[in-house]
């Protein structure tokens, strides 16, 4: 937010500016709470698929406004690309559409709901109580960690490198790709 | 006006009604749903610490990326399972999977 700077004695701007990138989070905040909730109390499991597509393009829209635009793109390509392609044909596949979501009894619907309404309560409680080093939503920008240091990072093997993970995930992801095909391959 | 850990707040929502889900839903394949919410949060979570916190580090940032690789590969062996399951019992609702051995 940029006050106008105000001279003299007479300071009387009581005028909320809102920049731009505070709009943006301020829809994307709503936008995510409401597609995640609508998620889990959502009838038809095909829609809830899509509300879930919703919250990770939200998400990557919050990765995006804070400046992580690699982890942002990276989230659209593997979540909201690929996982949720993955689920929507798991979906029509298994015939889910037909299934019945959610058939509980009125005890047990209360009592997750109180679980999860506790859980976010305490969970405010602490972040509105707790004194973050917090700083305030400015605008987007890309000097906050750039390509180059991200390769140089991914690759390297000096004390900040990431090579081994890297190498890790690259088999944990042959060894995914050689069981999901041994686990669901027709006998 | 608007501090960076408000988006803590979101994350929360989001992990929340993850647990509510998984809590309430039937069919195993909405169960995935949720837990996709709440390994979604905690991506969101690292991210924000990192940019909150330190700034000119890279920790948290490179952590959500290698989260997003384990959870796709997470949930590409989760749905094969829930096929192989479909195929011979024709039902992934968890009140009738009464044996999980094949």
């Amino acid at each position: 937010m940029r006050l106008p700077a105000c001279g003299g004695s007479v300071c009387n701007y009581n005028i909320i500016i809102m920049d731009s990138h505070n709009i943006m989070f301020i829809i994307l905040a709503v936008f995510i709470a409401l597609s995640s909730i609508a998620t889990v109390v959502t009838k038809s499991i095909i829609r809830a698929a899509t509300y879930l597509l919703f919250v990770l393009l939200g998400t990557a829209g919050l990765y995006f406004l804070m400046g992580y635009t690699f982890l942002g793109s990276v989230q659209v390509m593997v979540y909201a690309g690929g996982i949720v392609v993955l689920y929507v044909f798991s979906i029509l596949l298994t015939s889910g559409a037909r299934d019945v979501l959610s058939k509980n009894t009125k005890a047990k619907l209360v009592a997750s709901a109180l679980l999860s309404v506790t859980g976010f309560a305490t969970f405010l409680f602490v972040l509105l109580t707790h004194q973050f080093k917090s700083i305030a939503l400015d605008a987007p920008t890309e000097k906050i960690i750039s390509m180059d240091h991200i390769g140089r990072f991914m690759l390297s093997t000096e004390a900040n490198g990431y090579l081994l993970p890297f190498e890790a995930v690259s088999v944990l992801l042959l060894a995914c790709i050689v069981g999901g095909l041994l686990i669901a391959r027709k006998r | 006006m608007i501090q960076l850990e408000y988006v803590l707040i979101i994350s929360a929502i989001m992990m929340f009604a993850g647990v509510f889900g998984f809590l309430t839903r039937r069919s195993t394949l909405a169960i995935l749903l949720s837990i996709e919410l709440m390994l979604n949060s905690t991506d969101i979570n690292f991210a924000v610490f990192n940019r909150m916190l330190y700034p000119e580090g890279h920790e948290g940032y490179f952590f959500a990326l290698f989260s997003i690789a384990i959870s796709a590969a997470e949930s590409a062996i989760a749905i094969a399972i829930m096929i192989n399951i479909y195929r011979m019992l024709k039902n992934i609702s968890v009140d009738k999977l009464q044996k999980m051995k094949w």
